[in-house]
């Protein structure tokens, strides 16, 4: 039990430290290492767990507390998530002041341009993995398409298009399920 | 500037923590960073735009989600260690909550074939959301040549070759620092294309 949580604190604090992008970017890696390497979890409950935190609200990368949960109850989900945010939080604090410090730097500038396209690209992967975990049909693809859609020609609050995602694809899965 | 520090002086923890918390009670998917300007610069001015602005860019540079950072750097810029500690707990405590909550139930139905159909569905729309979130973030960057290799050969590398993250930022973050130096080859060009167009400005003046 001291070893598995032990193995849960090092992968979710490695995932924290490589988090440049933040939750989406680190998705691929996390999903590498919780699924493929350690079989924690399956792929189907990868993304169930990842549907959940989207549900919730607040960042949705507190799914991890259900990662930790699932692996060693109440115990793992608390040291999964000082694991995967308390890195994080102590880097941002020491970075942030002395990026004040530097605040005319050139090379401050530097960073922030060059990380930026490399933060978009893991966040590409990051989309692109989820995809290939929920999109199996025509209906998956109507749902994400209609989503991108809405948000790209207004602002709404997203819930209410991930309910509404969920809720369609719980109709159109029913109708067949019956029809069959 | 002095306003602006006597009212962040104001702040006190008890408030920070009741912003944040609020944040992180009503804000789902990505809208915390536009909840926490309005309160955090429109409604109590504990922050000027440009500090805000200056956080947000920096909370995308570093490692870590964006709202959690927003928090750190915003709690620590109004009270130190303790207002960030305050604001990340705000932040994070209805999550917890609710997550937990749907854990424990999703553990007890999850063979459950409606409850699964719809979590795919979920998963779905939130890659529509995702790829919104993306190309708003990345709007600058889809229109420079350089920044679109740059995240092409992330994508390729991470989605097809599945390279592992960590080489991946070894690798990438060093070389794309380093080309984007100052006085290197993109800030040379830049200045370029920026002398040209004042040129022809001229030019044009002159032909007139």
């Amino acid at each position: 039990m001291a070893h598995k949580l032990l193995t849960l604190a090092w992968v979710f604090a490695l995932l924290s430290i490589l988090a440049v992008g933040g939750g989406t970017a680190v998705l691929p890696e996390m999903q590498k290492l919780t699924v493929t390497q350690y079989h924690w979890v399956t792929d189907q409950q990868f993304r169930d767990i990842y549907s959940l935190g989207q549900v919730a609200p607040g960042p949705n990368m507190l799914m991890v507390l259900v990662i930790g949960y699932r692996l060693a109850g109440a115990a793992g989900a608390a040291v999964v998530g000082f694991a995967f945010f308390l890195p994080d939080c102590i880097l941002t604090l020491f970075a942030n002041r002395m990026w004040m410090r530097y605040k005319d730097s050139l090379w401050r500038n530097a960073i922030q341009r060059g990380m930026a396209p490399i933060a978009i690209g893991l966040m590409l992967s990051g989309t692109y993995a989820l995809a290939r975990l929920s999109i199996h049909n025509l209906v998956g693809l109507a749902v994400a398409a209609a989503t991108l859609a809405v948000l790209m020609w207004r602002r709404v609050n997203p819930v209410l298009l991930i309910s509404a995602g969920g809720l369609i694809y719980l109709v159109c899965f029913t109708r067949l399920a019956q029809g069959r | 500037m002095d306003a602006a520090a006597a009212s962040r002086a104001r702040a006190s923890l008890g408030a920070i923590f009741k912003v944040f918390l609020t944040a992180g009670a009503i804000s789902f998917g990505g809208g915390v960073i536009a909840y926490l300007r309005q309160y955090l610069v429109a409604a109590n001015g504990w922050l000027d735009d440009d500090d805000f602005l200056d956080a947000l860019e920096i909370s995308e540079t570093l490692p870590g989600l964006n709202s959690v950072n927003m928090s750190v750097i915003v709690g620590d810029r109004m009270r130190g260690t303790i207002g960030a500690a305050v604001a990340v707990a705000g932040l994070m405590l209805p999550g917890i909550c609710v997550m937990m909550t749907l854990g424990v139930l999703w553990e007890r139905q999850r063979h459950n074939a409606e409850i699964n159909g719809f979590l795919v569905g979920v998963a779905a729309a939130a890659v529509g959301l995702l790829l919104t979130v993306t190309l708003q973030l990345g709007h600058k960057q889809f229109v420079r040549p350089l920044d679109l290799i740059v995240m092409a050969a992330i994508f390729i590398a991470v989605s097809l070759f599945k390279v592992s993250l960590i080489w991946v930022l070894l690798v990438a973050g060093p070389i794309a620092v380093w080309l984007y130096r100052p006085r290197g080859p993109v800030e040379t060009a830049e200045r370029f294309v920026h002398l040209r167009d004042r040129l022809h400005s001229h030019r044009a003046h002159w032909r007139h």
